[in-house]
This record gives C-alpha cells, structure tokens and sequence, in this order.
C-alpha cells in the first residue's frame, strides 16, 4: 500500500455490554497492520474501556483489555482520552492502564502512549484526520 | 418493587427515569454496563443518594471498578443476593 493516510478510531462505548469496544480493537488492528498512520480516542463512556484492573471472570466473557497493553507492538503510539469525560465519570488518568511503546527514533526509549486531552484540543486532532471510525 | 438497571446513565437516560419512580421501600439493582452508575465522584451519582442501591459485584470487577470506587452506601451483591432482592421484592422492573 503505497498511501499512507491518517486514520482515526473514536471510540464512545463501554466494554462488555456491547461489542462496540472489542470490534474496535479488532478493526484497529488490521488498520495498524496495514501500516496506516493509527491513532485512538477515548471519550464519553469509551474511556471505561481503559481502566485498569478488569476481571471477567465472574460473568463469562473474554477480558480483551490486556490487548490495549499490545498496541505499541503494533506502532499504534497515540492514544487520547478526554480530560472532560474522565472528570464527568469521577476517574482520573490514575485509575486507567499505563499504556506505553517504545520510540525507535530515540534508542528504543519507553514513552507514554496516552495523551489527556481536552475537548476543544481533540477537536483539533480530529480535523487533522484523514478519515474517522466511530464505535 | 426492585428496579434493575442494565445501562450506563451517561449513555441512556435508564437510570435518571427510574428514580423517578422510585418509591419508599423499593429496591435498585445496578448490573451490566449500569453499574457505571455508582461510581462516587461520577456526574450520575446523585440520583442515587439516600436510596437503597445494590451493585452486582461480578460486573464490577469485569469492568475493574473496586468498591472503594464505589458511592457511600451502595452494596455490592452476588448472584445470590440478585436472587435474594427478587425474592424480597414483590415486583422487578427491568429498565432497559
């Protein structure tokens, strides 16, 4: 694939309640093999989707959450989450995974994945894409 | 009466009509994507206070919200509490 555009996942939904989160993670991924420019958006109740600590084993449904933890192996490096959602929902950025990747263009150093944003300033980023995917 | 929520309050208004139901005696039981509902310092939370509010602790942890995370008063149940609310309660109104 010689054009390389910038595609951006939005995601809005919980996890489990709907397969909203885990279809999005799945078309992420074969975006990031593609080798398209990938990046991720966490706002309104897709911010859940992140938060550290889940355990499904008391409802019988597969735990995909350690998958977010993989995406830097995918060079899926930019990951936003809304400032504005979090504070809506009583969470902060401490009660979300520590998702990171490792920049090659600095020795391999290990970096934050995720970006608190604000609304106006994902907006922003928004408008800098090629095309959105919502879920 | 025992009130079961199945949806996240910042996504549909489930839970806001619900309480406006709610009458002295009744029951509120917070399962699936619901549970957000209790989350102290959540913008939803409010509703809820001074109601009796149960969680289901299984969806909970699914969603890895522990129940310091929780509001004041609100208890955390199993299947068999689910079990035992419907019992206890005349009626159950699922509010999808």
């Amino acid at each position: 694939m010689s054009q390389v555009k910038k595609f951006m996942y939005v995601n809005r939904r919980p996890p489990y309640g709907t397969i909203y989160a885990w279809e999005s993670l799945e078309v992420v991924l074969i975006g990031a093999a593609f080798e398209q420019d990938v990046s991720l958006a966490f706002v309104d109740d897709g911010v859940f989707q992140l938060i550290k600590g889940q355990d499904t084993s008391g409802i019988g449904m597969k735990n995909f959450s350690p998958t977010y933890a993989a995406l830097g192996d995918y060079d899926v490096t930019k990951i936003y989450v809304e400032k504005e959602s979090l504070d809506e929902r009583g969470l902060s950025l401490d009660d979300l995974q520590h998702l990171t990747y490792e920049d090659e263009d600095e020795d391999w150093a290990e970096k934050d994945s995720i970006q608190l944003v604000s609304r106006a300033e994902l907006a922003t980023i928004f408008a800098g894409q090629d095309v959105l995917f919502n879920f | 009466m025992l009130h079961v929520v199945n949806k996240s309050p910042y996504e549909r208004d489930s839970l806001d009509t619900c309480m406006g139901y709610y009458q002295e005696g009744d029951a509120v039981l917070l399962i699936e994507d619901g549970v957000y509902g209790a989350l102290a310092g959540g913008k939803a939370v409010s509703k809820l206070a001074g109601k009796d509010v149960s969680v289901l602790g299984p969806d909970m942890a699914a969603r890895g919200i522990s129940e310091e995370k929780l509001a004041d008063g609100v208890k955390v149940v199993d299947y068999a509490g689910f079990v035992d609310l419907t019992v206890a309660k005349d009626k159950v109104q699922s509010w999808l």
